[in-house]
């Protein structure tokens, strides 16, 4: 291992928003104050950033769930397997909500077959692809759908694409959108929906979202090992009450970091296959996927 | 079936898009970390959302039979409350910066920007007697549209009108001094000390009114602002200069509304129209408050810090140093008030004005000796210090 590696701890983020290099260089601080030598290295999208964590490049992604998805499955291919860190409490036991006008006449997710529906952006794990998998599992397989597809590569993260379906299903241009759980309230809250105007006619299972994914070589390179140890016990640690990360916490989205775990990444591993988007290699085999 | 928490709550038909969160928040309110309540609703798929509401804001949430959910509240460490600083509403010595605007005995949130409050010691900014001040200045407080009668016609002299415009020119620019002096502290004021910053902002109140009233009345006759010199506004720019609040509230509301307070009276009694007659009363009275709260903000300052008193007569000849080589004040100001007290233009008649102007420097010179002496300095040093005022009245 070069000696760079010895002194830091690279992990790769992707930009989804501005905020991003707040966070991180707030993190960055943090490790700092506790004696750990951290850098972050940002990318543009998920694919590119698996990639350069498959190359040893970065020791650590924050990885979205279809992004785990693809780095389990490339690790795996290559005989190297990826290992995984912490997770944020908010990240847990996640569902999509399948959204539709109030005085609609739908009862059931049936009631869409040959209807308009709103996803999100294309590699939304939330807002396309779980959803995906939840109807074809209702039977629920001739439809319209509509894309909102913007942002390609971020999986989403940036909720831009469920927030188009949702103004799409107030001005009546689709007749059902898909969103993630929290995003209906947020989207009441700040007016893309009208308050009372909208019920959720249907959900997914619950699933699991972002989770650190750690190099292939982190669990072979016991220095590296230690490493991501170190970086997950210090983000274990980090405590809400805590004036000096509460902002952290806050930016990205938390109350507490958990141990991670993969169970809740089953339902989009199954969308993934159905809906071609990687296959077993972790190759990217979607053509219309564009990042 | 049994419940297992002692508070339920029905969210009926509410979704949590229409405001649900209230509910079950309110419910929270009254159970402490890890007791449970328990939820139930009509609204389709009210737990998908009840448990997105829950997961963000950390309390966990678990689905029963019979379309219902138990809600775990998280704990305190998850609480935004929890470790925050409760302060009492009483008036702290030395308030924390992080406290930054929030109402004095606000529960503050930990985390919160620490805010570059220059002025954050009570001792440097306190007056016990601040509120009751303040209520005595919003009961004060006059309109110019309706406590002053503007209708009247000139029936006085022009020789009259040019020495009460040059007056009023004057005046201005003290009062701009006047305003802009607090205001600059005003800014730097922790807000934690809410009382002075009243005071102050409704000090900044009344110089703009007084500004707005010596323009009119330039205006109220037809005339244009006269002559600004160079020496009053050196004078009055050593006022802007001082970075101690302490010591500005001793050089203008001690030694210069104090002298402002007998130049108003002095206009008041000889000034030929109604209307300077009524603001000049007026203004005296709102100046006179100012005195007051930096007499008792001075008073309180010297008593723990009797040092101060030093600095207090440095500040002094500093500024009687910095000025010595300036004409002092404006002689077509001095020969104003001449004309003002004299009325007309002949040997009698001016040689009276002129002995009333000498009498209200003397006024002036007294009453700034009295005030130094109820600070604590001794005849001498009071009668040395008053002399060394600026010439220029503030």
């Amino acid at each position: 291992m070069s000696s760079k590696m010895k002194c830091k701890f690279i992990l790769g983020a992707v930009a989804y928003a501005p905020k991003v290099i707040t966070i991180w260089e707030g993190f960055k601080t943090y490790f700092s104050e506790q004696n750990f030598d951290f850098d972050y290295v940002l990318f543009s999208n998920y694919e590119t950033q698996n990639e350069s964590l498959m190359k040893g490049n970065i020791h650590s992604a924050w990885n979205s769930p279809l992004a785990w998805v693809r780095a389990e499955r490339m690790g795996r291919a290559l005989g190297t397997p990826v290992s995984y860190g912490p997770m944020r409490d908010s990240d847990q036991d996640l569902t999509s909500v399948l959204v539709v006008k109030k005085n609609s006449s739908f009862t059931k997710i049936q009631d869409l077959i040959g209807k308009n529906i709103g996803f999100g952006a294309y590699d939304s794990p939330q807002a396309r692809l779980i959803p995906l998998h939840h109807m074809r599992k209702e039977k629920v397989t001739s439809y319209r759908p509509r894309c909102f597809d913007i942002l390609g590569g971020k999986h989403g993260d940036h909720t831009g694409g469920e927030r188009d379906a949702a103004l799409a299903l107030m001005i009546n241009e689709v007749d059902a959108c898909w969103m993630i759980d929290s995003n209906y309230q947020t989207f009441s809250s700040d007016g893309a929906l009208t308050p009372g105007e909208t019920r959720i006619l249907a959900k997914t299972e619950r699933y699991d979202h972002c989770i650190f994914t750690m190099a292939p070589n982190v669990s072979t390179n016991p220095e590296l090992k230690a490493k991501a140890q170190q970086f997950t016990d210090i983000l274990l640690a980090m405590q809400w009450s805590d004036p000096k990360v509460r902002h952290l916490l806050e930016l990205e989205g938390l109350k507490e970091w958990r141990p991670g775990r993969t169970t809740g990444f089953a339902q989009l591993a199954k969308a993934v296959d159905e809906e071609k988007f990687y296959d077993e290699k972790g190759h990217i085999i979607e053509a219309n996927y564009k990042y | 079936m049994k419940p297992i928490t002692n508070i339920e709550i029905n969210i009926e038909n509410l979704g949590f898009d229409s405001g649900a969160h209230l509910l079950v928040k309110h419910g929270l309110g009254q159970i402490s970390a890890f007791d449970k309540i328990e939820i139930t609703g009509q609204s389709p798929e009210w737990a998908a959302q009840a448990a997105a509401w829950c997961r963000q804001h950390g309390h966990d949430f678990h689905t029963l039979e019979n379309n219902r959910a138990v809600i775990t509240k998280c704990s305190d460490k998850k609480q935004r409350w929890d470790r925050s600083s409760a302060t009492s509403s009483e008036v702290l010595k030395s308030p924390s910066l992080t406290l930054g605007l929030a109402a004095r005995g606000a529960q503050v949130e930990i985390g919160g920007p620490e805010f570059q409050f220059k002025l954050n010691k009570k001792s440097e900014v306190w007056s016990t007697n601040s509120a009751e001040l303040y209520q005595q200045a919003i009961t004060a407080q006059w309109n110019a549209n309706t406590a002053i009668d503007w209708s009247q016609p000139q029936q006085h002299s022009n020789l009259l009108e040019n020495a009460v415009v040059q007056l009023m020119t004057y005046m201005i620019e003290n009062e701009n001094a006047a305003l802009i002096v607090p205001a600059r502290f005003l800014g730097q004021l922790h807000p934690h000390f809410r009382e002075t910053q009243a005071l102050l902002a409704i000090q900044i109140a009344d110089e703009a009114r007084h500004i707005d009233v010596f323009n009119r009345r330039i205006e109220l006759y037809g005339k244009s602002p006269a002559l600004s010199t160079a020496g009053g506004q050196a004078s009055l720019k050593t006022l802007l200069d001082e970075q101690d609040f302490g010591v500005a509230e001793f050089l203008l509301s001690v030694l210069g509304e104090g002298t402002f307070v007998d130049l108003l009276q002095f206009i008041h009694r000889f000034a030929p129209d109604i209307a300077t007659k009524q603001f000049c009363l007026l203004a005296a009275k709102d100046e006179s408050r100012h005195v007051s709260f930096g007499m008792s903000h001075l008073l309180e300052k010297l008593k723990t810090n009797p040092e101060f008193k030093f600095q207090l007569k440095r500040s002094v000849l500093a500024r009687y140093e910095s000025l010595i080589s300036t004409s002092g004040l404006n002689e077509e100001v001095f020969d104003a008030l001449i004309i003002l007290a004299s009325g007309k233009m002949n040997p009698e008649a001016v040689a009276s004005g002129f002995k009333e102007v000498q009498l209200l420097l003397q006024e002036m010179k007294d009453g700034r000796r009295v005030r130094l002496e109820r600070l604590g300095f001794t005849n001498s040093e009071a009668i040395e210090i008053s002399s060394l005022h600026t010439r220029n009245f503030m």
